[in-house]
């Protein structure tokens, strides 16, 4: 490892001291928190902490990747900045987690693109909706991409169906492949046996802690956005866009399964299944990113890592113009501005899923297998 | 929404403080109507004295709760302080206290603090006391939150430097700022602004020039100021100045603030000795919770006001870890150099030690019997031979945690005058009258239960003063 770590170049270099400053400091605070302890009743940070004495770099990756950031903590600390203790665990543990991504990213290669994601994934969208409008004008005849289309099969008269079958597919697949192979890497990094992701308990116990995001709420009172007033407007705003995400997700697996089991074409009426549940979804991840790009605004920077800023906004716009190019599209679908339309909702769904194994999309997937984890745990302890 | 103290206007109350007790009084003060002035000396973020590093209080109360695994009753906490003071207390006083104590936890909750079963490493404190979720810097936030809420005026940096009477009848406190001094008009004084155990000056009139080796626990704005003021003012005094909540804590702590994480909870796995290498107590004498307390007078009393907890590889996980990591050797001849210890010397103690341990079944988890035979001091549980390498020591100091001496008060918490009667207008909570209820020693969470009780009573009666 040492060696590796030698033999790479300079601007690499400074990436791997500075994850290793950060789990320096991370190894520090948990030594600190486990001394003290006031704050187990918290999350599952502490007490998962409260299970060891030493602190390796992977016991700190998954401690960092079980903190949901609500910042609880530090307006609960006595030892936080100014303090000579400079306790503050929810940026440290934020900085360890956001080089978790990069440190288990598939392949190993891609692992720059975290260092400047934000312009890394505004690039790939501004690319992948340029793509779409560049072929669509190139290949597309101007009277069928400028004319009002309706009735079944619109959109393949701009985008044939196989066409966009082959492309979503081919990124799609990539994407899932390159999310399971992060997750492998991770997994074994902190140590956890995989015999725990075939236990239905810690399963069960991981996806009820993901769905509810139980460890969003401060403790029972909500987030310490600007370390005073706590409230619960960030989980409100998470549960908005994740389960919009999870019903635009939904919407397409009902689209596919019309088209092919059914042999129905979209565009859909309103009222059937895959626009229901799409613009429902749209309106989550429309409304929801909105709040959270907001309470990112108004939240205390010193709670985060501000250098990542970047990848947060990126991540939370590319969903937001999804929702928004996607409800678009509903309204104006029988119009001449669908193929314009179609071409932006389709580049940025293409960007979302290219960039999804080297953005901040991994922050779902590391914590759920962090809770999942901490399930195993405490059912261990407690047994 | 946090306001700040206009001292261009009378209060009804002016509160002196910024922890527990003047919160409560605060609260209370206001939820009686009153208008409320707090003034804290510390800046913002290390607001409230003690109480931010508090973790719990103990209340008395007659059945398990969500958050307590027992019942704990009036009697059995009065019997617990009668042991722990040794009777130095005032029974009339405590057993209000204690009766009052019951209603706190509901009380309390009102105001917004939300707690939580004991916590990791602490189950022997689970039936008595009440722990709070966050500990007692979120317990404190909630509290201010609340204040605030109800529209108490909060002045940070701002002392109580003197105080303007008209015989007994207080009329204004001089308030010394960042913006110099100013004259705070009030009715009523709650004086609820802890004890001085920051102030090493004052600390040397009780315990002599050896004060210089203590470490204190918590900020270092608890100077004593007011108390002062107070007596100096002809109101009376109560308790000795060498009284103290002082444990061992880890001697390479910062002088101030190093709070709970400086503390060790090994006493009982080893053996403690002194910088002569001598043993000078039971280290086994009875479980942590009820002996962490004694350990920092025993420790004042040792020459340079030093000692070392001893322990063996067997002992390491036994106990909560702390900040500093123990002091490791191969040998104990080792570990003696690095302590800057005789290791003859420490040798022959540790070697005396193991030679009187009698055979037993060790227990960390009760009073085990495993004891010393013809040792003198003996240790009387948990004996068993510091034989296994890796060899550690912690190095130890008395830590302060708040001093006992203060102004006394009656039931109303009203400030008794030195020459008989009462102050007409002043109120005293927290630790800074803590000497009426504790004379000595010190049980887990009492300083909270001293706080809270006497906080809310002060702020009651002066508010109620207030609006007459």
């Amino acid at each position: 490892m040492q060696s590796d770590e030698l033999k790479m170049p300079a601007a690499a270099m400074s990436a791997a001291e500075a994850r290793q400053a950060h789990l320096d400091e991370a190894g520090r605070l948990m030594t600190v928190c486990n001394s003290c302890r006031y704050c187990e009743g918290l999350c599952a940070v502490f007490p998962a902490m409260e299970m060891r004495r030493a602190f390796g770099s992977g016991d700190l990756t998954y401690l960092a990747n079980l903190c949901h950031n609500c910042g609880a903590c530090n307006s609960d600390c006595q030892f936080a900045p100014p303090h000579e203790f400079a306790v503050n665990v929810p940026k440290v543990l934020a900085e360890v987690r956001n080089d978790s991504y990069a440190r288990y990213v598939w392949p190993g290669f891609m692992a720059p693109l975290f260092a400047r994601n934000g312009l890394v994934v505004t690039l790939i969208a501004a690319l992948s909706v340029a793509a779409f409008l560049v072929g669509f004008a190139a290949l597309t005849d101007p009277a069928v991409l400028f004319g009002a289309q309706s009735g079944p099969g619109a959109f393949y008269r701009i985008l044939p169906h196989n066409a966009m079958v082959a492309i979503f597919g081919a990124a799609f697949l990539w994407s899932v492949l390159a999310v399971a192979m992060s997750c492998i890497r991770f997994w074994r990094d902190i140590g956890e046996p995989g015999s725990t992701l075939r236990d239905p308990q810690a399963l069960a116990g991981g996806a009820h802690d993901i769905a509810t995001l139980r460890y969003l709420d401060g403790g029972g009172m909500g987030c310490a956005n600007d370390a005073e007033v706590p409230d619960d407007t960030r989980r409100m705003y998470h549960h908005l866009t994740f389960y919009g995400f999870a019903l635009c997700f939904a919407a397409t697996v009902v689209g596919t399964l019309w088209h092919y089991l059914l042999g129905r074409d979209a565009p859909y009426p309103w009222w059937d299944l895959p626009v229901v549940l799409g613009t429902l979804g749209g309106i989550g991840i429309t409304v929801g990113p909105l709040g959270l790009l907001a309470a990112k605004l108004r939240r205390d920077p010193q709670l985060g890592d501000a250098s990542r800023k970047g990848m947060d906004v990126a991540f939370i716009v590319m969903l937001l113009l999804t929702g928004v190019t996607g409800l678009a599209l509903l309204v104006l679908r029988a119009t001449p501005l669908m193929g314009v339309t179609l071409a932006l909702h389709l580049g940025f769904v293409l960007g979302f899923f290219l960039t999804m194994p080297y953005g901040k999309f991994m922050h779902g997937i590391f914590r759920g297998l962090a809770l999942v984890r901490y399930a195993a745990e405490r059912k261990r302890h407690l047994s | 929404m946090e306001r700040t103290v206009d001292f261009s206007r009378p209060y009804d109350v002016i509160v002196a403080g910024g922890g527990n007790a003047a919160l409560c009084a605060a609260i209370a003060a206001r939820r009686s109507g009153a208008s409320v002035a707090i003034v804290e000396k510390a800046p913002r973020f290390y607001r409230g004295g003690n109480t931010r590093h508090t973790r719990n209080m103990r209340c008395a109360h007659d059945s398990a709760t969500a958050t307590l695994s027992g019942p704990y009753t009036e009697e059995e906490f009065y019997d617990d302080l009668l042991r722990v003071t040794q009777g130095n207390t005032t029974p009339a006083l405590a057993k209000m206290m204690i009766r009052k104590s019951k209603d706190m936890l509901t009380w309390i909750t009102e105001q917004g603090v939300r707690f939580q079963p004991s916590l990791g490493g602490t189950l022997s404190l689970g039936r008595t006391n009440s722990f709070f979720l966050g500990g007692g810097r979120s317990m404190l936030n909630a509290l201010y939150r609340t204040a605030a809420g109800l529209g108490v005026h909060i002045a940070y940096e701002a002392e109580v430097t003197d105080l303007e009477m008209d015989g007994p009848r207080f009329v204004a406190a001089e308030v010394t700022t960042p913006a110099g001094r100013q004259r705070l008009a009030g009715r009523a004084l709650v004086a609820a602004s802890g004890g001085f155990e920051a102030n090493i000056d004052w600390l040397k009139e009780g315990w002599g020039e050896i004060a210089e080796n203590f470490l204190i626990r918590g900020t270092p704005y608890n100077r004593g100021s007011l108390l002062r003021t107070l007596i100096g003012k002809g109101m009376k005094q109560i308790g000795d100045p060498t009284q103290c909540h002082a444990v061992a804590i880890d001697a390479r702590a910062p002088k101030y603030d190093g709070g709970i994480i400086t503390r060790l909870d090994c006493v009982v796995f080893g053996i403690v000795v002194n910088n002569r290498c001598e043993r000078f107590y039971d280290e086994g004498e009875d479980i942590w919770p009820k002996r962490y307390a004694i350990w920092g007078r025993l420790v004042a009393a040792q020459p340079d006001q030093i000692a070392y907890i001893v322990f063996d590889a067997r002992s390491l996980q036994l106990f909560m870890p702390s900040l500093f990591p123990p002091v490791t050797g191969a040998t104990i001849e080792e570990l003696a150099g690095k302590l800057g210890l005789d290791p003859v010397a420490l040798r022959a103690t540790v070697d005396g030690f193991n030679a009187a341990v009698q055979p037993g079944t060790f227990d960390d988890k009760i009073l085990d019997g495993c004891h010393t035979e013809g040792l003198s001091p003996p240790k009387t549980n948990w004996a068993r031979p510091i034989e296994e390498a890796p060899f550690y020591a912690y190095p130890v100091r008395p830590g302060i945690t708040f001093t006992y001496l203060g102004v006394e008060v009656d039931e109303d918490a009203r400030v008794q005058l030195a020459g008989g009667g009462r102050a007409e207008n002043i109120w005293a909570a927290g630790e800074i009258m803590a000497g009426n209820v504790l004379g000595r020693g010190y049980a887990a969470g009492i300083g909270m239960t001293i706080g809270s009780v006497f906080g809310r009573i002060a702020g009651e009666g002066a508010g109620s003063h207030a609006k007459r």
